[in-house]
């Protein structure tokens, strides 16, 4: 992403134009390294499962169809019900969770009031926490309420997140000019609307970058699910793909299915990123005052 | 714009059901009990049998994946006063969900299944002379090869140990890509198994004093025997269940598996060219004649803590007996979820079929429960985790650097005890 907001500090010469053979030479190998799972959960997708352990595992078979609709009429389609699932619980919590870093950020970052400080390093330390240690006192604490089980436990923990505080609150100190705000006062905006027409338009790119981590963080999330739901229908695609792998011995395993479906689901996340993309770029403001 | 898309957003939220947790539901008398159960094996369409001749009480099945995480979930939930009134179970994990106060003292209403199983299996699901499971399937240890295979290399189908060590040494000479089989480190329940052929008892408890006898003659005798032939390099020393292994499997380099009767299962995924070629026989013995085998897997249904509390024990166990013993629930069992089921009758009922892999074989159940006669004792522990776990380290390290397998024994008995003594069980000796 940083990438992508830096432009060239550099003005291009002639040596800078010149190839870096061994930086792009890694660069390389680094693309090969993240590429080839996704290639090999592409090819084995199209295996049916007399191919998928004995042909060449990166030539494609032709049991893609077969898979497919076997996948579908799994249990009377419960995959898609997982993927509905999985869209619904990084949907909503992710565009709750930006939300809610949007404020938290934008004050944390343009109000000065006892306590700031503490709050952040509070913050802080939450960002350092894995989520992973956090779920099973997350679920003790649900089931206490009776909310274990149901679609909130798995949205309630998700909704906050340090990192997406702590993201959007530098973002807002860089991209929310203090004269800016000043100038909007003086013109008589209080302080809702100071948050609704000036910083929220211009904190946007970076609450794009929020919504997207935490989209796929909830997606990606095995364990909060795993240990919070209980109802099958409930469950979102990667809970829901474990189980499938998991049926005990006696039965054949549904290796073919669980890896279609991994592809399947793989591919709103792709969509998200390149659908979003161009938010990271629109940063209409930032020539707002001048420096 | 933004306040209301922000509202829309909550709204969404507002209008989603709060499913609440597990079924709830106490018997009354103006509606069903409900009961929840957790398996991993597709058991909702034989509930379905039950609910329709039984209004009274109601069973939904959620599947679970299987394995630890389900250990450990079921535990988390009972933890916290959640989680299902029914669970499956496998046998080895009975004492873990005993001792962390998950499964519930069910003598009284299920003490009558005791009868429809063999005594060793009922052994497993007791503890201390209280039951606290129904058994539901089990997994006699069998020896399948490659009939083909066998044939064209002039080999004869060993009946003892000491000709499986034979045949393992003629294939090597015969053809030195080849290998009969393969010792591999990550399936400690496949070892505990062949160890209860030999006689070994890893678990026992008298009292609330545990005994451990993972390290005892027994399972040293089995340990060294497979030690010398990975030593000797006449088998394999690689895990089981990988991409290379399928491969050796289906191409014919290894061409016999030590295995349970859910073998057949396993071969369609790992070996899918070779249906028909495979044959299984009883596992070659210690002492020629005798008829003794052991178990790898099986699972047992158990009543949980929580089903008690609420006073749906009884109809808990009266479904789980229903599930794992009437003839009609079986048939269904094995159809479903094709297990190979537990109850002794069951076993040649005829619900059982040839296994689509296996067409040369047409008696192949009947030659199961033949097997599954000799089926020798087993006992477990509370930590059988961590016993597994230095299995895999311990062995897996012996096994590559093909060192003396007894050293690793040692490892595990020294490892299982250290950890119950720090969990503070009694541990005689």
């Amino acid at each position: 992403m940083s990438a992508l907001l830096v432009g060239p500090r550099v003005k291009p010469s002639v040596s800078a134009r010149r190839t870096s053979w061994l930086p792009t030479f890694l660069l390389l190998l680094g693309a090969v390294y993240c590429l080839i799972p996704v290639l090999w959960v592409v090819m084995a997708a199209t295996k049916s499962r007399s191919e998928l352990f004995s042909t060449f595992t990166f030539l494609p078979g032709n049991g893609l169809w077969t898979n497919l609709s076997e996948l579908t009429a799994y249990r009377d389609g419960v995959y898609w019900l997982w993927m509905l699932n999985s869209g619904l619980y990084a949907g909503v919590g992710a565009l709750l969770s930006a939300a809610v870093s949007a404020l938290s950020g934008y004050a944390l970052a343009k109000y000065s009031f006892p306590g700031r400080g503490v709050i952040f390093t509070v913050i802080l330390a939450g960002v350092l926490m894995p989520p992973i240690a956090l779920a099973v006192p997350q679920y003790l604490l649900l089931a206490k309420v009776d909310l274990a089980g149901s679609y909130w436990s798995v949205l309630l923990p998700s909704i906050l997140s340090p990192y997406g505080i702590y993201l959007a609150r530098v973002y807002a100190a860089a991209a929310v000019p203090d004269e800016v705000l000043e100038a909007a006062r003086v013109d008589g905006a209080r302080d809702l609307r100071l948050f609704t027409s000036i910083a929220f338009p211009m904190m946007r790119p970076g609450l794009v970058t929020v919504f997207l981590f935490q989209f796929v963080a909830i997606w990606n999330n095995f364990l909060l699910p795993y240990v919070m739901l209980a109802d099958d229908e409930t469950f979102p695609v990667t809970v829901g793909l474990y189980s499938l792998l998991q049926q005990g011995a006696s039965k054949p395993a549904l290796y073919t299915l669980v890896i279609t479906g991994a592809l399947l689901s793989i591919i709103p996340l792709i969509a998200l990123f390149l659908g979003l993309q161009r938010y990271w770029r629109v940063d209409l403001l930032t020539g707002a005052v001048k420096s | 714009m933004q306040r209301r898309t922000g509202l829309t957003a909550i709204a969404l939220i507002g209008s989603l059901t709060l499913a609440a947790c597990s079924g709830g539901g106490t018997p009354s008398a103006d509606g069903p009990v409900e009961l929840t159960m957790w398996s991993w094996a597709t058991l909702q369409k034989v509930a379905d049998i039950w609910n329709a001749d039984h209004p009274d009480i109601k069973v939904t099945v959620q599947e679970q994946g299987g394995g630890d995480e389900l250990v450990t979930k079921v535990i988390t939930a009972a933890k916290a006063g959640d989680g299902p009134d029914l669970v499956q179970a496998e046998y080895q994990m009975i004492p873990t969900l005993v001792s962390n106060d998950v499964l519930a003292d069910i003598t009284e209403f299920a003490g009558g299944a005791k009868d429809k199983f063999t005594e060793n299996v009922w052994k497993q699901v007791t503890l201390d002379s209280a039951v606290y499971a129904i058994p539901q399937d089990t997994a006699p240890l069998a020896f399948y090869y490659r009939e083909d295979l066998f044939t064209q290399l002039g080999l004869e189908v060993p009946t003892t140990w000491t000709e499986f060590a034979d045949v393992a040494r003629q294939i090597k000479q015969k053809d030195p890509n080849r290998a009969l089989t393969t010792f591999s480190s990550n399936d400690a329940g496949l070892f505990a198994g062949l160890t209860q052929q030999a006689g070994a008892t890893w678990w026992s408890a008298s009292g609330d004093t545990w005994k451990v006898a993972i390290d005892v003659e027994a399972s040293r005798k089995v340990a060294t025997f497979w030690g010398d032939l990975v030593a000797e390099g006449v088998i394999d020393n690689q895990p089981m269940y990988t991409p290379a292994w399928n491969k050796a499997l289906n191409d014919g380099m290894q061409i016999a598996w030590v295995s349970a009767v859910w073998a057949p299962g396993v071969l369609v995924t790992s070996a899918p060219d070779t249906k028909g070629k495979w044959r299984m026989a009883p596992l070659p013995q210690w002492s020629a004649g005798s008829n003794t085998t052991g178990s790898w897997g099986g699972s047992t249904t158990g009543i949980t803590a929580k089903a008690a509390k609420n006073g749906r024990a009884k109809a808990a166990a009266e479904f789980a007996t229903w599930l794992n013993t009437d003839p009609k629930a079986v048939a269904a069992l094995v159809k479903e979820a094709g297990v190979y089921p537990a109850a002794t009758a069951a076993q040649t009922s005829g619900a059982l079929t040839t296994p689509e892999f296996f067409p040369n074989q047409p008696d192949f159940y009947r030659q199961a429960a033949e097997l599954a006669k000799g089926t020798a004792a087993a006992s477990w522990g509370p930590n059988v985790n961590v016993a597994y776990g230095t299995f895999k380290d311990a062995f897996g390290k012996a096994a590559t650097e093909k060192s003396p397998f007894p050293a690793a024994l040692k490892a595990v008995q020294d490892a299982t005890v250290a950890d119950m003594k720090k969990n503070g069980f009694k541990i005689e000796g």
